[in-house]
């Protein structure tokens, strides 16, 4: 071995704890990075495989009833490559082991047993034979959910009629990748699930013969796919389309993207974090260990080792640094990719979901790192670089020190002696001082970055579940319900209050914008479903014009007094005039509300209802579930609370190993920072704290001088981590903002305590270190050599 | 003037010069103040001659012997080593010339704190072109026994033998010591100096070494006095005396 490399090996391990430190942080970089890309390879992957061979459709569309004569016609626009057309009907089904019913969406499937669109995947059992009827496959997540084997049975209740549907097969579905209800803003594997049935029974169980409700288009390459969608509204409006749609607004695909985008930005934000902390740290080590060996260096030069191979020299000891932390972290990101994997398995399912290792990403992590590494170390190897050797072979000038502002400022008999000396030695190097206190804030802001999210998730749930929706169940109809309809479910024994809706289908224009939306009609002043302002203060509906969710206004670019047009896509189809009145906060979904008496004076209606909100006695709730489910106008039941219960322990449990992870690696980077400079301040003034040391001072009188400069930068460190924190989170959150969902930038408290109480622990720590350093000072070692 | 002294006079005027300074000045710029450390100095430097440099602190010992080393270049003046034009090289060329032709020896010792004696000499022999072994360059300052000790487990006259052994470890044509023996008692002084003089005279290593003890000035050909930046005096030894005779 070189020479020069067994010096690279032993200063290595002299500095170990130092090293150590760095390659963690940047092991904590490379895994995330390498943890999101692998996962986001995995997910793409996964889903556009599953796209292709079970042929996704790419346009969506609902009817009321069209006949299946229309189909050539659909065949024939230009862009079109296949046509499925299908039965769709939400349905309550009542399942042995639940007390409530679940809601299942019966979905038609050809007698051949083939789609040619959206076709199924069986992952057990087999598809229905032909010319059986009563036969059913399942979705593989509530088949889960339930543990259903095959052979099992349950009751739905179609159009009115109880029906027993055998279940002969589980199976996944490229348009149910994941499982959500819509209207709902999460997945609920217990009370949603997807059955696919015989064309034949729901033809014969829903009166539809010769007709379908719902289609889906396949796009041939180039095809312009709005031109295909307003053709196709064309063609489907008298049969009553409420406007066709892309995958973009696809729930399951809408979902699965945003996850996708997710894990595209953390891989983004990660290595500029964590990188920019090691590369600073590498930074400050380097230096001092090139203002260290300066006199060395000066012996290599004079040897005749170029300014090149000095340089090289200083350089790989931060490469072998950042090399050992990539290749940690590539390993320890591959293997957390591989339990997000899984993890992913809960929700999203896809015949094969498995880890596909990015060796792009790992090689594009080690070039990155070995940049940062480089950029880091750059100005410290040039100094090493360009020391002419004649000059280093003199000992450094003493730095000159100067009473600082702050002496002058307090008193004199304020500042006892070893403070003067860390409010000097602070000020002496002010550039040093203010990046290790911004390093230790960025592990603060880590931790907040981190942990926000459950912050969010449940101030939005409270917000919308809790404040501004306060009805225990959503009852939706088949078909608009009468007031009598109304009246007799809110007079329910059980039933305390109830609210009734109206929603219908639009179009929304302005300007030149345009969108899908569905306009519901409430109550003037809603005590159940309510709408709540940003103070979240009930808002009381105008009796006139429409109001807006923030979401749709920012997507529209609307403010309260514009002129919409709103074309409905029911019925009549009336095309209205509506200024916007108010902007109301809401979290999930771009949602337009308005007057239900004037909605029905707009569209020529009697006073019917889509839905209706109740209160339940708690008590009575499995009573009041009975009685809707025998009700054949209604469509389904949601349950508020059990909704809300399941989607938070999944999230919580989730959440809590991510952000297990997260605290650790804030605490890695709290320590490498913490500990980083200390130990140089350690190295630098050894010979001062010896000095002071045989000059009388006690052990704990010198260590005030360093663990006070650690206090002192924690302590600063503290709330800019926070603003910074909040910074991040608000990045993250403008960056996560999708059509489903708006994510509030809500960070409780307790949050900031954790994040400043990590790092304070990992202050501590770094602390005890140092101490234990201070304590083992070798006294006349220190004063013998020269520096 | 005695006989034998001019025997060397013409025996070395014969000889053509390794080393051609003239005129040379060095000015340290410090702020407003200007240090002038070498003031005009003109000297020729021969094949296998053994030099000594006397004078006082400040004087611009250690300053010459940097820009005789190619480690530092003067402000004005002109330095040949052989063909080569010290002062008119560029960086590169000067580390080429010092990788080699010199070795160091420091007044600091500059040793590597991390590499064993043995490693802090391989170092060195490993970018030379005809080195000898590292523990030969150790056993002639007779610390071959110690050759696996880090220079902390080493005494100051032990560390300062180290740096002579990675010094000579080389074979240089040109041999540069900085008070080499400013940290040691007479003895090892002298073991020292032995060594320095057995490179000077079985490899004709062209050899100059700084000092405050003018009884090593007796081991030279030549004397050199600096005094203020300024050569003050040169003058021959009729007679070298051999490193085991000296007495301080
Ligand atoms: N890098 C420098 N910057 C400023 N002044 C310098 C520098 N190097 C040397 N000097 C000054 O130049 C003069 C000569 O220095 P030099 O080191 O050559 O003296 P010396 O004769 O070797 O002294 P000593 O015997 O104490 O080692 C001194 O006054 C010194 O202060
Ligand atoms: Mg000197």
């Amino acid at each position: 071995m070189r020479k020069l490399d067994q010096k690279l090996i032993r200063d290595l391990t002299h500095m170990r704890g130092q090293a150590l430190a760095i390659m963690l942080v940047i092991a904590a970089g490379v895994a995330t990075f390498v943890m999101s890309m692998c996962a986001y390879n995995s997910l793409a992957w996964s889903k556009e495989t599953f796209y292709r061979e079970f042929r996704f459709g790419d346009v969506f569309s609902s009817v009321r009833r069209a006949p299946l004569s229309i189909i050539p016609r659909l065949k024939e626009i230009s862009g079109v490559a296949a046509v499925e057309t299908r039965l769709v009907y939400d349905v309550l089904l009542d399942v042995p082991e639940m007390t409530e019913p679940a809601t299942a969406r019966l979905i038609s499937v050809p007698e051949s047993g083939e789609n040619e669109l959206n076709k199924l995947y069986i992952t057990r059992g087999r598809m229905m034979e032909p010319n059986r009827t009563g036969e059913v496959v399942v979705s593989e997540v509530f088949a889960d959910a339930h543990s259903f084997v095959i052979g099992d049975s349950v009751q739905a209740i179609l159009n009115g009629r109880s029906q027993q549907l055998k279940i002969v097969g589980v199976a996944l579905s490229p348009e149910y990748v994941i499982q959500i209800q819509p209207g709902s803003i999460m997945p609920d594997d217990r009370r949603f699930g997807i059955l696919w049935i015989s064309q034949r029974d729901l033809e014969a169980a829903f009166d539809m013969t010769g007709a379908f409700n719902s289609l889906s288009l396949k796009l041939t390459y180039g095809a312009n796919p709005d031109e295909v969608v307003d053709e196709l509204d064309r063609l489907l409006k008298p049969f009553g389309s409420v406007g066709g749609y892309l995958r973009d607004q696809q729930l399951s695909h809408q979902y699965l993207s945003d996850e996708i985008a997710q894990l595209r930005g953390m891989a983004m934000m990660a290595p500029a974090i964590f990188l920019s902390v090691a590369a600073f740290l590498l930074n400050t080590v380097l230096s001092r260990v090139i203002s260290q060996q300066r006199e060395q260096i000066a012996a290599l030069k004079a040897f005749g080792y170029t300014n090149w191979e000095v340089g090289l020299h200083y350089m790989n000891l931060a490469l072998v640094i950042s090399l050992a932390g990539t290749v940690i972290g590539a390993a320890f990101g591959i293997w957390m990719a591989s339990g997000m994997t899984k993890l992913y398995h809960t929700y999203y399912r896809f015949p094969v979901l498995e880890l596909r290792i990015d060796i792009q990403a790992v090689v594009l992590v080690f070039l990155i790192t070995t940049a940062a590494a480089i950029f880091g170390t750059w100005f410290a190897v040039r100094s090493a670089i360009r020391l002419p050797p004649a000059e280093a072979m003199r000992p450094e000038p003493p730095p000159s020190f100067r009473p600082t502002l702050i002496e002058r400022i307090l008193p004199r008999h304020w500042l006892s002696p070893e403070l003067r000396m860390v409010v000097r030695n602070v000020s002496r190097k002010p550039v040093k001082a203010s990046l290790s206190v911004v390093g230790i804030a960025m592990a603060v802001a880590v931790m907040i970055l981190g942990s926000f999210s459950l912050d969010a998730v449940n101030y939005m749930m409270d917000f919308q579940f809790r404040k501004a929706q306060r009805q225990d169940l959503t009852v939706t109809f088949v078909e608009p319900a009468t007031a009598s309809v109304v009246y007799e479910i809110g007079r329910l024994p059980g039933v305390i209050d109830s609210e009734t809706m109206r929603s219908v289908a639009t179009r929304i224009h302005f300007a030149n914008r345009s969108k899908r939306v569905g306009i519901m009609g409430l109550e003037s002043t809603p005590q159940l479903y309510r709408l709540l302002n940003t103070g979240e203060q009930p808002v009381a509906i105008p009796e006139f014009g429409i109001m807006l969710n923030t979401r749709l206004a920012e997507v529209l670019g609307v403010v309260p007094g514009d002129l919409l047009t709103v074309e409905v896509l029911e019925d009549k189809r009336p095309t209205l005039n509506l200024e916007v009145t108010k902007i109301v906060e809401e979290y999930s979904g771009a949602n337009a509300y308005m007057n239900k008496q004037q909605l029905h004076k707009l569209l020529k209606e009697s006073d019917v209802a889509s839905g209706a909100f109740l209160k339940v006695d708690s008590n009575r709730v499995n009573e009041v579930f009975h009685e809707l489910e025998l009700r054949p106008g209604v469509a389904s039941v949601a349950i508020k609370d059990a909704v809300i219960d399941s989607f938070q322990a999944t999230m919580e449990k989730s959440v809590l190993v991510m952000r297990t992870f997260i605290a650790g690696f804030a605490a890695v980077i709290a320590i490498g920072v913490v500990y980083n400079s200390a130990r140089i301040s350690l190295s630098e003034r050894s010979r001062d704290l010896a000095t002071m040391r045989v000059i009388g001072f006690s052990k704990s009188e010198v260590s005030t001088v360093l663990l006070a400069e650690i206090a002192l930068f924690t302590l600063l460190a503290i709330p800019i981590g926070w603003l910074f924190g909040f910074g991040l989170a608000a990045l993250m959150v403008s960056g996560l903002d999708t059509d489903n969902y708006r994510i509030p930038l809500v960070i409780n408290p307790s949050t900031l305590g954790v994040a400043a109480l990590v790092v304070v622990v990992a202050t501590v720590i770094s602390a005890i270190i140092v101490q234990r350093r201070i304590n083992e000072l070798d006294l006349i070692g220190v004063l013998k050599t020269r520096e | 003037m005695s006989p034998g002294n001019t025997t060397i006079q013409t025996l070395t005027t014969k000889k053509s010069p390794v080393f051609r300074a003239v005129d040379v000045a060095k000015i340290y710029e410090m702020g407003e103040v200007q240090v002038h450390a070498l003031r005009g100095v003109t000297l020729n430097l021969y094949d296998h001659e053994f030099v000594v440099l006397l004078g006082a602190s400040g004087s611009g010992k250690s300053t010459l012997l940097n820009i005789l080393g190619g480690l530092d270049v003067p402000t004005t003046g002109t330095v040949h080593y052989q063909d080569h034009e010290l002062t008119a090289s560029s960086d590169a060329e000067l580390t080429k010339y010092r990788r080699n032709y010199v070795g160091f020896v420091f007044q600091f010792y500059n040793l590597i704190p991390s590499l064993t004696a043995r490693e802090n000499v391989e170092l060195i022999t490993e970018i030379a072109q005809s080195p000898m072994h590292p523990l030969e360059a150790l056993e002639m300052v007779k610390l071959k026994d110690r050759a696996d000790h880090f220079p902390a487990q080493l005494s100051g006259g032990e560390q300062q033998r180290v740096a002579i052994a990675r010094a000579i470890a080389k074979k240089p044509k040109v041999l540069l010591c900085d008070e080499p023996t400013g940290a040691l008692d007479v003895e090892t002084g002298i073991v020292v100096l032995e060594a320095i003089a057995r490179i000077n005279r079985e490899l004709g290593t062209t050899t100059a070494v700084i000092t405050h003890n003018a009884a090593i000035a007796q081991m030279a050909d030549r004397v050199i006095s600096l005094s203020n930046g300024q050569i003050i005096g040169i003058e021959e030894n009729a007679e070298r005396i051999d490193a085991s005779e000296l007495k301080w």
